[in-house]
């Protein structure tokens, strides 16, 4: 499911910050729950990951090793090595290995450029970490997490395939 | 017949066992196994547990040590078997025939069975293989055809056992030198082909161009279907004429015959796929194991939704049927 153009809108006006505080807040919950992600992705964990959801007026760089991220405005030139874009759901369901990211490639859901050893590596590192975004981000939520997984639960019931379920 | 199931990750072999795999093969992290990917594949731990997880579930698991030895470090390799026998293998499946003789020798009791990286295609070369190391298996080349699958399998001096479904190499596999070629880098001494760190996409306009080293592979239009930077699926000028010289990108699948391959006394059909996705792992097992048990005519009904997982999204029934140029 693609994010309607509506939210887009929306979102554009956002100051930069108020994107990238729970981006990275999402990052450090997600490697403090998935540490053997980085052992995947050895060397590769230093590389600079640009993802660009195809709905959002934003793109994401982030550094694993480093737990870095940045935000960019779309259209923004950025450095990194390398780029995946695809819609923002479908990015998050092949982070948690629900689809096979071959088989997005092959439909061209999806588009990568770079550095191709550092997208295998990360491709490979994200299908074997079995990470599940409402259990991980609520992990992080201290008071907050039930109300943290139920509502990351509800969204992705939503906008998930049966197929991917 | 026995389902072989691949598994490149923990989290793959768990999706396998889940998804009904009688045996499933996997390989350790590094150039001992053709499926040598970043981040793909198994340390001697996660080998292990996976290995105790799957006997408990009643389920072997295969270990994949078939690249070629390369001269003065053959260690590499007598230590993967070495450990691949310590860990409990049920069996080693080996392309190298020195590494056949140092198990055979060392190892006497150990499971063998023959890769496909082998190339064995005539039963005086699988006789040879059994007798001369105790090779208990023989995973046939996916250049033969099913008439050929099915004499050889009535001469065989072992088990055998097909590719039934994924990613479809069409050269004499163990001797093909096509991806050396471009990268210097070996499929059957570094376990690779098409080494991720030659390949590079990107996008001119709504064209996707796919290049491995030096040589373009191939322009996907707009919309069209995309698949991998494997020079024998590369789209070639020649003469006049722009097209697909070897193979088109595209899958194996040939679940019609599976029949076929029960009356001819094949004992394992043999999913490809250790590069591929849990996600991938799960729907061609499952969809596989229940085409098993379902009635001939309600197979390809099951089977038909795996071409959108494919490679161009296409299948084929390769050398099988061989209708290729």
């Amino acid at each position: 499911m693609d994010l309607s153009p509506a939210v887009f809108r929306l979102l554009a006006p956002l100051p930069l910050a108020a994107v990238e505080g729970p981006a990275r807040w999402a990052l450090r919950a997600v490697l403090d729950r998935h540490p053997a992600l980085l052992d995947r992705l050895g060397a590769h964990g230093e590389k600079r990951f640009a993802f660009l959801p195809d709905d959002l007026p934003f793109s994401f760089v982030v550094t694993p090793a480093r737990r870095g991220l940045s935000v960019k405005r779309r259209g923004i030139a950025r450095r990194a090595d390398v780029e995946i874009s695809g819609p923002f759901f479908l990015l998050l369901a092949l982070l948690e290995g629900r689809i096979d990211g071959d088989a997005v490639f092959f439909s061209r859901q999806i588009t990568v450029a770079g550095d191709t050893e550092a997208i295998v590596a990360l491709r490979n590192a994200m299908d074997d970490s079995t990470l599940d975004l409402p259990t991980d981000l609520a992990a992080h939520a201290g008071p907050f997490a039930p109300l943290v997984r139920h509502g990351a639960s509800a969204i992705r019931r939503r906008v998930l395939t049966p197929e991917t379920r | 017949m026995e389902l072989i199931c691949p598994a490149g990750t923990p989290a793959a072999y768990r999706e396998a066992l889940e998804a009904g795999a009688d045996a499933i093969y996997c390989g350790f992290a590094d150039e001992t196994n053709a499926r040598n990917f970043p981040g793909l594949n198994f340390s001697r731990k996660e080998m292990a547990q996976a290995i105790e997880l799957g006997r408990a579930r009643g389920v072997r698991s295969f270990i994949a040590i078939n690249t070629f030895m390369r001269a003065g470090d053959e260690r590499i390799w007598y230590d993967a078997v070495d450990d691949a026998v310590a860990l409990g293998a049920d069996a080693v499946i080996l392309a190298d025939t020195g590494l056949m003789a140092y198990t055979a020798e060392k190892h006497p009791a150990q499971r063998l069975h023959v890769s496909v990286q082998a190339a064995a295609s005539n039963p005086e070369a699988i006789a040879f293989l059994a007798e001369g190391f105790g090779a208990k298996r023989v995973v046939l080349p996916r250049v033969l055809t099913l008439d050929e699958v099915a004499a050889l399998t009535r001469k065989s001096a072992c088990e055998t056992e097909v590719f039934v479904f994924g990613g479809l190499c069409v050269m004499a596999e163990g001797r093909c030198s096509l991806s050396s070629y471009a990268t210097g880098k070996s499929p059957n001494m570094d376990g690779v082909c098409s080494p991720a760190s030659h390949v590079r996409y990107r996008n001119d306009g709504d064209t996707l161009v796919s290049e491995l080293g030096a040589y373009t592979i191939n322009r996907f239009g707009p919309g069209e279907a995309a698949g991998y930077p494997t020079l024998c699926k590369g789209r070639f000028h020649i003469a006049e004429a722009e097209g697909y010289a070897f193979e088109d990108p595209v899958s194996l699948d040939i679940l019609d015959q599976i029949d076929v391959l029960r009356a001819a006394g094949v004992k394992a059909l043999k999913i490809e796929g250790r590069q591929r996705g849990k996600a991938y792992v799960a729907a061609v097992v499952s969809t596989i194991r229940k085409a098993l048990a379902a009635p001939p005519q309600e197979r390809a009904g099951l089977v038909a939704s795996l071409r959108n997982l494919s490679e161009g999204q296409k299948t084929t029934s390769g050398a099988y049927e061989k209708r290729w140029r």
